[in-house]
C-alpha cells in the first residue's frame, strides 16, 4: 500500500502543483542556468526552481549545508512522503533508492578543484562522501528522524522503477512491513554533455511516440513513496492513495544503450508485471510509457505495447510525461508511478500536449489532450541504458 | 530453511587474473609492491597496486560488446567467467544466471576522461565514453557475454552492500527466477578516487579489480562452501557510529574458534580501522586480511574477502569463514560460510535470504 507520496519536478514542488500541471500538460522546459550549455547542441532543459529555505526537519545547519542540488530534492519528495504517511521514526525503516549519478554536482566540484587548484583541499573530503549516494541516503534518515539499512540501486534510467519494485518485492517476501523508496536525480554537466554527445537530445520539442520526434529533453526531479503492507496500513488507520500490485524486470542484451527494435525486453517486463499482479492487458487502463522521445526507443515500445495488449491495444490510452518534464533519468519511474497515482486518485490522464502524428508503429492511442478518464489499474514503463527494463503496475484505493 | 551454496569463485586482483593467483598472494601474506600512481600538480606520486595485464589475451575481449569497455568490465567478466564455470551443463551452455555487480566508485576511468573532455570543449566530447560512464555498464556487458542472463541489477553503496548483492541474490534464487546468481564486486583505478582516499588516508594504496561468487540451490556444484548467514545489517546513524555498528555485528557472528577464520577487511589503517579492529579485539584465531596484501580494492576487496573466505574454505584450511564488512559511511554487515557438511555454528540468525534492506 502506499500511504504517503512526495514529488518535485520542474512543474512545481508536491502533489497538488505537479498534479495541476500534469493533468493540463502543462511543460517546465526552460534555459539551463546551472551550468555552462553555450557549446552543447541543446540549451534547454526542466530544470527545477529550488526553495531558498528546506522544510522544517531534523537536519543540523552543518548537514543542510553538505546537502547538494540531488539531496535537496530527494528530501523535498521524501519530506512530503513522510508528512503524508504519518509514519514516527524508527529504528529499522529500510530505505531503497534509485539513482544514476547520486551527487553527481559534488563529484563535479570535487574534479574540477583536484584539477584546476591540485593543492586546495577545503571541502574535497566532504565532497568524496557525500557525492556517493548512501551519504544522501543517511541525510533523508536524518533529516526525517529515522534509521534503517539503506540500498542504491543504480539501473540507469529504470532505476527509480527498480527501487520501487524492489522495495515492493521486499514487503512481498515478508522482509519489512515498511519501505521508504523513490528515485531521485539532478541535472548535471557530466550527464548533460554526455546525452548531448549521442545526439539524443531534441534540439526541438520532445515529442514521444510522434512520427517526426528527434529527441529527448532532459529534466530533474525526484518522488518518493512510503510502502507499507496492508497490514500495517490498516491497523494504524493509515490513509492509502493507491497500491503497487505487479513489479516486472527484464534484460535486455541487444546493446549497451539501444533497445532491441522488436521492444522483446520492454514485452517480458510487462508480461512479467502483470503475471505477479495476476491481470491481463484488459485491465490495464493507462501506460506511463518509457517515451523518451527517441526514435529507436519509442519505436521498439511501441512494438512492445502493441504485442502486450493484443486487442486491447486500439483502445488503449499512452502517454509519456516526458513531454513535460524531460527525462528524469534515474528520477523518471519514480516520478511516473507518483504520476499513475495521481491519475488513479484524480481520475485524469496526463496529455502530451505537443503531439501531432502518431508514429505508424503505435497501435494504441496516445493521450494528446486533458481528458478526465476513469482508471483502476495504470502500467509505467522504465527501461535503462545497459538493458534493465522494469515495469510496476498499480491499482486504485477505492 | 532454504540453503544456499557457493557454486563457484572469480578474482582479478592486484595478484593476476584467478583465484589460484589471489591465493598464493594471500599464502604469502607479505603486501604486494606498490607503484607510484602520478597525481597531476603533486610532486609525490600516489600509491597504487594495479592489476597486471595478463599473460594472455583474455578471448572474451574479442566479444563485439567488450570492444570499447574499461578495465572495471574487463575485471568483473574475467571473474564472473571464472566464477561460472562449474555451471556450464556438458553441453557448455550456461543456466539461467542473475547478475548483482556491486560497485562503489564505478566507472572511473571513462568518466574521468568524459568529463575532462567536456570541459575542454563540450561539444567535440566523445560519444563512445560517455555510455560506458554508467554505474550499469560493466554488468550489461557481462549479461551480453553469458546471454542466458534473465534478471541483471547494479548495486551502489560502500563495501558493505556487497553483502547486499549476496542477500538479493539469495531471494532471486529461492523464488526459482534463476538457477545460478552471479555475485560481483568491481573496481578500477584511476588518480581521482585515490586522491579522494588520501584524504582519508594517507598511506593508502588503491588497487582495482574484481571478485565474484556463484552463488545456487545445488549442493553438487565445486567447491562445496555453503552460505551460513549474513547478519543484520547494522546502519550509520546519527546514534549509532561506525564503532558501534560494527560490534553489533561482531555481536550476530560466532565466537572465537580456532578451526574457523576470520576474513577481515583491515588495511593497516589506524583511524580507518579502528571500529573493524574494535569490534574483533576478542578474536585471537586465524585471521585473514585480504587489503594488506592487495590494498584499498573497495568493492572488490569485499567481493576478495568472501571469495578468499570460501577459497580457504574448500582449500580444506578451515571448516568456516567468517567475514567482516565494515563499510566506509553506510553499514556493517558480517557474512558467514562452512564446508559443506560441517553442522552450523548455532548462531542466532540462520539464513535469512534478503535480511539486508533487500
Amino acid at each position: 500500500m502506499i500511504t504517503g507520496a512526495g514529488i518535485v519536478t520542474s512543474l512545481g514542488r508536491g502533489w497538488k502543483q505537479n498534479a495541476a500541471a500534469f493533468r493540463s500538460g502543462k511543460t517546465g522546459f526552460r534555459p539551463v542556468t546551472l551550468f555552462d550549455v553555450s557549446r552543447q547542441r541543446v540549451k534547454t532543459a526542466a530544470q527545477v526552481d529550488l526553495p531558498s529555505i528546506l522544510p522544517p526537519m531534523q537536519l543540523t545547519q552543518r548537514q543542510q549545508k553538505r546537502l547538494d542540488r540531488a539531496g535537496i530534492l530527494l528530501l523535498l519528495a521524501a519530506e512530503e512522503a513522510w508528512q503524508q504517511s504519518g509514519w514516527k521514526p524508527a529504528d529499522n525503516l529500510p530505505v531503497v533508492l534509485g539513482t544514476t549519478a547520486g551527487g553527481m554536482s559534488l563529484g563535479e566540484d570535487y574534479f574540477r578543484q583536484a584539477v584546476s587548484l591540485p593543492n586546495r583541499q577545503t571541502m574535497q573530503p566532504t565532497r568524496a562522501l557525500h557525492y556517493q549516494a548512501q551519504s544522501q541516503a543517511r541525510m533523508v534518515a536524518d533529516a526525517l528522524g529515522f534509521a534503517g539499512p539503506v540500498t542504491i540501486l543504480s539501473n540507469a534510467c529504470a532505476s527509480g522503477t527498480s527501487a520501487m519494485g524492489e522495495a515492493w518485492e521486499m514487503i512481498r517476501r515478508g522482509h519489512a512491513d515498511r519501505v521508504l523508496t523513490g528515485g531521485y536525480d539532478a541535472l548535471s554537466q557530466m550527464g548533460f554533455s554526455g546525452f548531448d554527445s549521442l545526439q539524443v537530445m531534441s534540439p526541438t520539442r520532445c515529442r514521444p511516440f510522434d512520427a517526426h520526434r528527434d529527441g529527448l529533453a532532459l529534466g530533474e526531479g525526484a518522488a518518493v513513496i512510503t510502502l507499507e503492507a496492508f497490514e500495517s496500513a490498516w491497523k494504524r488507520g493509515a490513509g492509502i492513495l493507491g497500491e503497487i500490485i505487479g513489479y516486472g524486470a527484464s534484460m535486455d542484451r541487444h546493446h549497451l544503450t539501444q533497445p532491441h527494435p522488436e521492444g522483446d525486453a520492454a514485452w517480458q517486463a510487462m508480461q512479467l508485471a502483470c503475471a505477479s499482479a495476476q491481470i491481463t492487458a484488459e485491465e490495464v487502463g493507462y501506460i506511463n510509457a518509457h517515451g523518451t522521445g527517441t526514435p529507436l526507443n519509442d519505436q521498439a515500445e511501441a512494438k512492445a505495447i502493441s504485442r502486450w495488449a493484443g486487442r486491447r491495444a486500439g483502445s488503449l490510452p499512452v502517454s509519456s510525461t516526458k513531454a513535460g518534464i524531460g527525462h528524469l533519468l534515474g528520477g523518471a519511474g519514480s516520478v511516473e508511478a507518483v504520476v499513475c497515482l495521481m491519475c488513479l486518485r484524480e481520475q485524469w490522464l496526463p496529455p502530451e500536449i505537443a503531439f501531432e502524428t502518431p508514429d505508424p508503429a503505435c497501435s494504441f492511442r496516445i493521450v494528446a489532450k486533458p481528458e478526465e478518464a476513469p482508471v483502476n489499474v495504470a502500467l509505467s514503463n522504465s527501461f535503462g541504458f545497459g538493458g534493465v527494463n522494469a515495469t510496476l503496475i498499480l491499482r486504485r484505493w477505492p | 530453511m532454504s540453503r544456499v551454496f557457493v557454486s563457484g569463485l572469480g578474482s582479478v586482483s592486484p595478484a593476476g587474473w584467478t583465484v589460484e593467483a589471489l591465493r598464493d598472494a594471500l599464502a604469502k601474506n607479505e603486501p604486494l609492491p606498490a607503484q607510484p600512481l602520478t597525481r597531476p600538480g603533486w610532486q609525490k606520486p600516489l600509491k597504487m597496486r594495479p592489476v597486471p595485464s595478463p599473460a594472455i589475451r583474455p578471448s572474451f575481449l574479442a566479444h563485439p560488446r567488450l570492444r570499447r569497455t574499461s578495465p572495471i568490465t574487463h575485471y568483473a567478466a574475467a571473474a564472473a567467467l571464472e566464477a561460472v564455470k562449474s555451471v556450464r551443463n556438458s553441453q557448455g551452455a550456461y543456466p539461467r544466471i542473475g547478475i548483482i555487480v556491486c560497485l562503489q566508485c564505478g566507472c572511473v576511468q571513462f568518466s574521468f576522461r568524459f568529463f575532462q573532455e567536456t570541459l575542454q570543449d563540450a561539444a567535440t566530447a566523445s560519444p563512445l565514453l560517455f555510455p560506458e560512464t554508467v554505474f550499469a555498464a560493466p554488468a550489461s556487458h557481462v549479461a551480453a557475454l553469458l546471454e542466458n542472463t534473465p534478471l541483471v541489477c547494479t548495486l551502489a553503496g560502500d563495501p558493505s552492500s556487497y553483502s547486499q548483492g549476496l542477500a538479493l541474490g539469495i531471494d532471486w534464487l529461492l523464488e526459482g527466477r534463476v538457477d545460478a546468481c552471479l555475485v560481483i564486486g568491481a573496481e578500477e583505478i584511476n588518480w581521482l578516487p585515490a586522491d579522494a582516499l588520501w584524504h582519508f588516508d594517507h598511506r593508502a594504496v588503491i588497487s582495482g579489480g574484481a571478485g565474484a561468487l556463484c552463488l545456487s540451490l545445488n549442493p553438487e556444484w565445486p567447491p562445496g562452501v555453503e552460505l551460513e548467514t549474513i547478519t543484520d545489517p547494522h546502519p550509520y546513524t546519527a546514534l549509532v557510529n561506525r564503532r558501534l555498528a560494527a560490534r553489533k555485528m561482531r555481536a550476530q557472528m560466532p565466537p572465537q574458534n580456532k578451526a574457523e577464520i576470520l576474513c577481515d577487511g583491515l588495511n593497516n589503517s589506524p583511524r580507518a580501522d579502528a571500529a573493524e579492529a574494535g569490534a574483533w579485539a576478542d578474536w585471537s584465531g586465524p585471521r585473514l586480511s585480504p587489503k594488506l596484501v592487495l590494498g584499498e580494492g573497495l568493492m572488490a576487496a569485499a567481493a576478495w574477502q568472501c571469495v578468499a573466505a570460501c577459497d580457504w574454505i574448500a582449500g580444506g584450511k578451515f571448516m568456516a569463514a567468517n567475514v567482516s564488512l565494515v563499510g566506509a559511511n553506510q553499514q556493517a554487515v558480517g557474512v558467514r560460510f562452512h564446508r559443506l557438511g560441517h553442522s552450523i555454528s548455532g548462531l542466532s540468525s540462520p539464513l535469512k535470504a534478503g535480511s539486508l534492506a533487500l
